[in-house]
């Protein structure tokens, strides 16, 4: 990576020259400690691949204070450019630094798509942003088609039990986000971008940043379990845990759940897997009354057995699971109890 | 304190979906519905600020006519009063053209603070309160786990959901928009009485005309997005399904797992 990085000159006509009918993609990088987050990557990709479907052209946009590392390791993808606002302003994140940072230089440009990651920081502010330049918004892509000549993008409805295609209407710029997973950070060709400044105007706040803490609990880490008994909302309540207990035990299993049963109180918040939780990537993982949200897939994808007891024969989370059972969990986990009682005997 | 909640009505998460016959949606007929799941958060968190601060929790739903029944439940459990904005013209509308609507129902009157859930559990674009904070020009937040009043009633310190377990503490100014995820609190049941004096409380049903809105700019008129068709997810690989009885299935599970995937 070259460490010369130079910010040239913003020349406004160069945003507005190029040619009417070459579509413009930009990518709006996040980043969290010196480094581009992953799902930057991820966004990466996706953009390179709308802009190669639309024969148009990607361009990354980074903000932050002090960007000349990032803004280096954003130039080695295949970008026609890598558009920067650097101010100390921007050293902390605000939803309303952030749109009065981007809201002038999209209108200038008025690129067609501008993707972002799809994190709580983009959720907190890109919607935002929408309404400010009047841009379209498509929260939550996970993939786009233009086989049938029209381009169309998918994302989860219903929590994930449907996926819509989408179609977006009217002229103007569009703002989307890309969700965790859909698109291979490996996927994004690497390449020598110019790095250029992006002219913006007052940059103001509306939040003061008062700190951070973690969330708590017990702090039961459970990436490093080998098998995780986890349970979601179908278990049915506190009342109802002991027999999944049971099963945990014999199994020499963690327990996790999904958020809905933190929420309840069955369990407490340091059990809670997912985005807002923890990520586990144990041997085998055991779904029990889960629907498999991607919010929950998120945090558990990378488990290398996933079986599923659910009994919706059509939720999503037979989609990654190894195995699966339809049926009632409050017949299957006994009986699992009693087939590993039988092993041992 | 002057709170509006803006609810809105989804169908159960538990409930067997089946699509409509042009694909483009899922079936409603039949379909139970119920609050969205961090609304219902959002709709408590109102009703325990009024409680401390004396005032007066103002719901919104945007919807068809089954939306006066989460209304009710919502005046069950102690909002003072609920505005509908029923109107054909609203329907099928995307993040901004639900704000749109709702700003103008919501600037009629003047609040301190407009409560939203974070996302809703059926098109889920996690996007309509911060937008309708942008139509204020109020500051806003989403994914809010904790709101303290602050400053005699001038802001609030707002605790912000971050990935992986963390937490964002931050001072916001009033008027504001916050967007409540769910687990914030512990949402209370509706007792008898609050079921009886729901029905006697102001339910106002509005139209887009009553707002004066263009019915092109709201609803499926006014949004960027259009759904085509909704589908369910392939399986990919797809899982190997287990069949038989409890018993069956367990066995030739666990069997699967010591032979096949080799893990116990
Ligand atoms: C910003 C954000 C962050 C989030 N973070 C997380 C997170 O970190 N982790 C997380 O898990 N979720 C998270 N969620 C919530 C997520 O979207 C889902 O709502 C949640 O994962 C659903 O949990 P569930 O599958 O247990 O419940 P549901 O979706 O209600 O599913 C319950 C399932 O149990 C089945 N069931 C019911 N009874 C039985 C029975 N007797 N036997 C067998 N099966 C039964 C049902 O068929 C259903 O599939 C987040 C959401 C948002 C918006």
């Amino acid at each position: 990576m070259s460490q010369d990085v130079v910010f040239q000159d913003v020349v406004s006509q160069d945003l507005m020259s190029q040619d009417v009918m070459s579509k413009k993609i930009w990518i709006v990088l996040q980043h969290r400690e010196g480094r581009l987050h992953r799902m930057s990557r991820e966004a990466i990709a996706a953009g390179q691949r709308l802009a190669a479907a639309l024969s148009g052209q990607a361009e990354a946009v980074l903000l932050g204070a002090g960007m000349e590392s990032l803004a280096a390791e954003a130039s080695g993808y295949a970008l026609a450019a890598v558009r920067v606002i650097d101010d100390a302003k921007l050293a902390s994140y605000t939803p309303g630094g952030y749109v009065s940072a981007l809201a002038p230089a999209l209108r200038a440009a008025a690129p067609d798509f501008v993707i972002f990651p799809h994190t709580y920081q983009s959720i907190d502010y890109f919607p935002r942003l929408a309404q400010e330049v009047d841009a379209g918004l498509l929260p939550e892509i996970t993939g786009f088609d233009d086989a049938t000549g029209e381009l169309l993008f998918s994302r989860p409805v219903m929590g994930g039990k449907l996926v819509a295609q989408v179609r977006v209407k009217g002229e103007g710029t569009t703002l989307l986000s890309v969700q965790s997973g859909a698109f291979s950070a490996d996927a994004a060709e690497t390449g020598q971008a110019p790095v250029e400044a992006l002219a913006s105007e007052e940059i103001t706040s509306d939040r003061e940043i008062l700190g951070v803490e973690e969330v708590g609990g017990d702090q039961i880490d459970l990436t490093k379990a080998e098998v995780i008994v986890a349970l979601g909302r179908g278990v049915g309540g506190a009342d109802k845990l002991g027999p999944s207990e049971e099963l945990a035990k014999l199994l020499g299993a963690e327990l996790g759940a999904s958020r809905p049963v933190i929420d309840s109180g069955w369990l407490p918040r340091d059990r809670q897997i997912g985005s807002s939780g923890q990520t586990v990537a144990p041997k085998l993982y055991l779904a029990l009354g889960i629907s498999g949200a991607i919010q929950h897939l998120v945090g558990m994808k990378g488990s290398s057995t996933v079986v599923a007891v659910n009994k919706d024969p059509g939720a999503p989370i037979f989609t990654v699971a190894d195995y699966g059972i339809v049926g009632d969990l409050h017949e299957v986990v006994p009986a699992l109890t009693a087939a590993l009682e039988e092993l041992s005997d | 304190m002057r709170i509006a909640v803006c609810i809105k009505q989804v169908p159960d998460t538990e409930a067997r979906l089946r699509l409509r016959q042009d694909g483009r949606w899922v079936d409603e007929e039949d379909l139970p519905f119920v609050i969205n799941e961090s609304d219902e958060y959002a709709l408590e968190e109102a009703l325990t600020l009024a409680e401390k601060t004396e005032g007066e929790v103002v719901v919104f739903s945007l919807g068809p006519a089954r939306v006066k029944e989460a209304l009710r439940k919502a005046l069950a459990l102690g909002a003072h009063r609920a505005v509908h904005l029923r109107d054909e013209a609203f329907d099928g509308g995307d993040a901004l053209a639900t704000a749109r609507a709702l700003h103008a129902a919501l600037s009629r009157e003047s609040f301190d603070l407009i409560l939203t859930g974070s996302q809703s559990d059926d098109s889920g674009y996690g996007a309509t309160g911060s937008v309708l904070a942008g139509f204020f020009g109020w500051p806003h937040a989403w994914l809010v786990m904790g709101i303290d009043l602050e400053d005699g009633g001038g802001s609030l310190r707002v605790v912000r959901e971050m990935e992986s377990g963390m937490n964002e503490i931050v001072r916001i100014a009033l008027p504001a928009v916050m967007e409540v995820q769910a687990g914030i609190n512990h949402p209370r049941y509706a007792s008898l009485k609050g079921i009886m004096q729901a029905k006697r409380k102001p339910q106002e049903v509005l139209a887009a005309a009553d707002l004066s809105l263009d019915p092109a700019a709201v609803g499926a008129a006014g949004s960027r997005l259009e759904v085509v068709s909704v589908a369910f997810p392939q399986s990919g690989d797809g899982a190997q399904m287990i069949e038989g009885d409890a018993s069956t299935a367990a066995k030739t599970l666990v069997e699967k797992l010591r032979k096949e995937a080799r893990v116990l």
